[in-house]
């Protein structure tokens, strides 16, 4: 069999979220033709459900702001083992690259004089966020989605892409299939853009939409390109945990830049009980403090529920497993305290909060006006991701370039909140830039017929086996319940070493899967499909975790709970060998240049 | 745990027939439609189509005709219906049907393709940027918070009943347009689209759209009625005062 339909581009992006659009637009303006290839409609990636909003250093709300101290923020959050010269290009760029948003139509939150205005999120040391109340991701996404309208891109909604194509080593082309009717399609293109998103979907509780599924990872992954980093996985302190059939719902860091607190069963702040040494003279020393920074008193110091995620979600973890946490297994987020310090307080909250109102109104029949939520940890983010090159994005295989969730490097062991969506226009914008380059100086290259008509035939099986081989809803939620078991929020060797032996097992059921019925819009068909890229993504995630035999940002592990200078000098990567084994190496981090190593030390303070 | 049936709308290959299937499952507390949707998904239907993204009412991806009302299938709590009753679940009617309860709503991105696109007036300051206050943000903020779910253009009449989908824009379009007449910074003119190209005139204010939206956006209201009275105002009113005049 072969494919339906080829087309070529000059440019082809996959993935329509703020990375793949800002991507294609750049790309576009430079005057190459461009194909954007995504899952789902467009306008619905999972950008659209970002909520706190996008760091950018424009000192808008605080004049001592400024790159230096927005990439010093973002080193401490990553515990130095980001790709610096990334970290230094987003705090540079960011501020040009949310202003062109508004020139595009974005309306943001305004502050009192009729700028941008921005707010305080954890690990920022000073208010950074722009933001549209507490839908960012959708003002984001809709305003470079209608942008895109108007270049003449050509979108492929409801398109998956299945394999990815060398032609000598250089990225070639891809192979997908549409949802509507589950014909192939393929595409070349002289040079590729993987924007992705991320990975959540590997875990039971996350707040990830179902096209987190690694794709982009797993798909440079199998073609051989370098993915680093993916131990470091974020947790997110606050999902929702009540009813079951919401948990993991995002409950945005919003909250707690509002005023919101964490409480025990007890009733006690317990994140003033923990801080770490290196954030302490950045937190306040008691609530009064935290309150008078909420409301943007510049010589109070940050609360202690706006420390990084990880041990936000970490500390969460101890009070719940200590016999301290809420009826439903979270612990408390109370809003609605500070009617004790502002008039109208149930009016500023669904002013500041609208969406979090909302989504505890709807779903969880809870006024957070008047009552505390639960919340509790659920997977969110991966740091982890294609390996690329600081400024262009390029992978380690030539013409495939990646940015946003799916490239890794920026935010090293952990990211800070706000961090993503300026890294999807920023580096989205390179790549899109650095890809067209590149087109304009090569040849269409040759997809070959035979690699695409084995992936095509592959990607069929499932049908042959029928409902006679595995329900591959049920290996998926096996996987996802191995992986927050095993390899979860904390780890350690044994476990994770178990993973490993499951995943083999998962594999082994994932090649035997079965599916009945027809190839339009066939669920359980995308779910077979999906479950390669899972798998492949978990295991990268385990063997990294395994490596890492310390505790860092994201990732920890009570056998080795403490941070170890030595494994602060390299990242570990992941690659494919000949013989389909991943190996796992250690990969040196290069040297920071003396004036950004002083940056850091400066901000030290 | 307790039981529910779910009468759910699937159609042949190729869209064109179909018929409604019950489907029987255990229900838990807190869950909604679409949960339940997913859970015959895993256990009696793989192949049964639905779209969704982000289960939280944000992606506007999930909508749906829920005993017989447009809703979003994510946000539908079960304990909100009548579970002693089968619930019907079946695909928005207004747009052509894929499969089970997918639709084709390709004719709304085309919609937006032919409308004027934003056009900011120059910047207010040396830096490029311009100042707006809050205040005057305010209206088209809560008209950016739209999901583009399409429920409203589902359950507007013009549309599902007179299928005028060539002339008339429905009211997520007309919402969009009043988001850029009314951005303080637009400095573009549709008014005369809305009159020739869009039929605006075909709305007649049921106010159907707003009662189905999600997001709660006054779109009869806020932005409908403002679009008539400035097309009024700019093309009739003359008329009007002349016919006042005539008519003592
Ligand atoms: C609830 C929530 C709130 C958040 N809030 C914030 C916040 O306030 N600030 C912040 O900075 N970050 C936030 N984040 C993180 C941020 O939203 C994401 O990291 C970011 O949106 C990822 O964007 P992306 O462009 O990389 O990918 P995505 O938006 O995930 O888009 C991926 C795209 O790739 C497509 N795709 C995937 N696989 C394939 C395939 N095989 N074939 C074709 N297409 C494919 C998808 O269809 C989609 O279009 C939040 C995340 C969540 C879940
Ligand atoms: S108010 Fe107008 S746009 Fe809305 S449903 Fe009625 S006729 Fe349609
Ligand atoms: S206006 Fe409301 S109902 Fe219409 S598409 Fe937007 S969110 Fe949906
Ligand atoms: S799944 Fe996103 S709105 Fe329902």
């Amino acid at each position: 069999m072969a494919a339906h339909a080829t087309y070529s581009y000059d440019v082809l992006v996959i993935g329509a979220g703020g990375a793949g659009l800002r991507a294609a637009i750049e790309a576009a303006n430079a005057g190459v033709s461009v194909g954007l290839i995504c899952k789902s409609l467009l306008g619905k990636a999972h950008t659209v459900m970002a909520e706190g909003g996008m760091a950018a250093a424009m000192a808008h709300n605080d004049d001592r702001d400024s790159w230096q101290v927005h990439f010093a923020d973002t080193m401490r959050g990553g515990q130095y083992v980001n790709n610096w010269r990334m970290a230094e290009i987003h705090a540079k760029e960011a501020p040009d690259r949310v202003r062109e948003l508004e020139a595009w139509g974005a309306v943001f939150d305004r502050t009192p004089d009729g700028r941008i205005n921005q707010r305080n999120f954890g690990g920022h040391r000073y208010p950074r966020l722009a933001h549209v109340g507490d839908r960012t991701g959708l003002e984001l996404i809709r305003t470079l989605q209608d942008h895109t309208t108007y270049l003449g891109v050509t979108v492929h909604m409801e398109h998956t892409v299945i394999e990815l194509i060398l032609d000598g080593g250089r990225a070639a082309g891809v192979l997908a299939y549409d949802r509507e009717r589950g014909r192939f399609h393929a595409f070349t293109a002289k040079a590729i853009i993987m924007a992705t998103g991320g990975a959540g979907r590997a875990f039971k509780i996350t707040s990830n939409s179902w096209e987190g599924t690694g794709d982009g990872h797993a798909l440079a992954y199998r073609a051989g390109a370098e993915l680093i980093d993916m131990e470091f996985i974020q947790f997110h302190p606050t999902g929702m945990v009540w009813p079951p059939s919401v948990r993991g719902i995002l409950v945005t860091e919003g909250v707690r830049g509002e005023g919101g607190v964490l409480r025990n069963s007890e009733g006690r702040r317990f994140m003033f009980d923990d801080i770490p040494d290196n954030y302490k003279p950045q937190t306040a020393a008691d609530p009064e403090e935290g309150w008078r920074y909420v409301m943007q008193d510049k010589t109070a110091r940050r609360p202690p529920e706006l420390l990084t995620r990880d041990h936000v979600a970490r500390c969460i973890n101890r009070e719940v497993k200590a016999g301290r946490g809420s009826p439903h297994g979270g612990v408390f987020l109370d809003i609605a305290w500070i009617k004790e310090k502002i008039s109208d307080a149930p009016g500023h909250i669904k002013r500041k909060l609208p969406s979090m109102y909302h989504q505890f109104k709807e779903l969880a029949d809870l006024d957070i006006t008047t009552t505390p939520m639960e919340v509790g940890p659920t997977t969110h983010y991966i740091m982890g991701g294609i390996r690329v090159d600081a400024d262009s994005q390029e992978s380690t295989i030539p013409g495939l370039f990646a940015a946003g969730e799916c490239a890794a490097g920026i935010n090293g062991a952990n990211r800070l909140g706000g961090n993503s969506l300026s890294d999807l226009i920023v580096f989205g914008k390179r790549a899109g830039e650095f890809a067209a380059q590149l087109a304009r100086k090569s040849e269409q290259p040759k997809l070959d017929d035979g690699a695409v008509e084995r992936a095509l035939n592959a990607s069929l099986a499932p049908f042959e086996r029928g409902n006679a081989g595995e329900n591959p809803y049920k290996v998926q939620h096996d996987l996802q319940d191995a992986m927050q078991a095993l390899v979860g929020i904390v780890r350690n060797e044994g476990e994770m070493q178990e993973a490993v032996k499951k995943l083999a097992g998962f594999n082994e059921r994932a090649s035997r899967a079965g599916i009945d019925g027809h190839r339009e819009y066939n669920s359980g068909w995308h779910t077979c499909i999906d479950l390669r890229n899972l798998l492949d993504c978990s295991e990268a995630i385990a063997l990294s975790a395994i490596e890492r035999k310390e505790s860092r940002g994201g990732h920890f592990r009570d056998d080795y709970p403490d941070k170890v200078a030595e494994f602060g000098t390299f990242n570990i990567s992941t690659r494919r060998q000949a013989d389909g084994t991943m190996k796992v190496s250690r990969l040196p981090l290069k040297e920071i240049p003396a004036e950004l190593k002083q940056v850091i030390e400066e901000q030290k303070q | 745990m307790s039981q529910a049936t779910f009468r759910i709308w699937r159609s042949e290959p190729g869209g064109g027939s179909g018929a409604f299937t019950n489907y029987t499952t255990e229900i838990s507390e807190g869950m909604v439609v679409l949960d339940a949707v997913h859970k015959i998904q895993a256990e009696q239907a793989p192949d049964l189509a639905c779209r969704w993204n982000c289960k939280a009412g944000k992606c506007g991806s999930c909508s749906a005709e829920i005993n017989g009302k447009p809703r979003l299938m994510c946000m539908s709590r079960l304990n909100s219906l009548d579970l002693n009753e089968p619930v019907t679940v079946e695909p928005m009617r207004t747009f052509p049907l894929i499969k089970d309860l997918v639709t084709d709503v390709s004719w709304n991105f085309r919609v937006k393709k032919g409308l004027k696109k934003f056009k900011p007036r120059k910047p207010d300051a040396a830096d490029g940027t311009w100042r707006m206050a809050q205040r005057d943000v305010d209206r088209v903020q809560e008209f950016r918070k739209c999901i583009e779910c399409f429920l409203c253009q589902d359950v507007c009449h013009v549309l599902r009943d007179h299928d005028k989908h060539e002339e008339f824009i429905g009211p997520r379009f007309l919402l969009y347009t009043a988001a850029l007449e009314m951005h303080p910074l637009d400095s573009d003119d549709r008014l005369q689209d809305l009159k020739d190209k869009n039929n605006i005139g075909y709305c007649n204010i049921t106010k159907c759209c707003t009662k189905v939206c999600p997001e709660h956006i006054h779109i009869t209201d806020n932005a409908i009625i403002p679009l008539k009275e400035r097309v009024v105002d700019r093309f009739y009113d003359p008329v009007t005062r002349l016919l006042r005049m005539i008519t003592g």
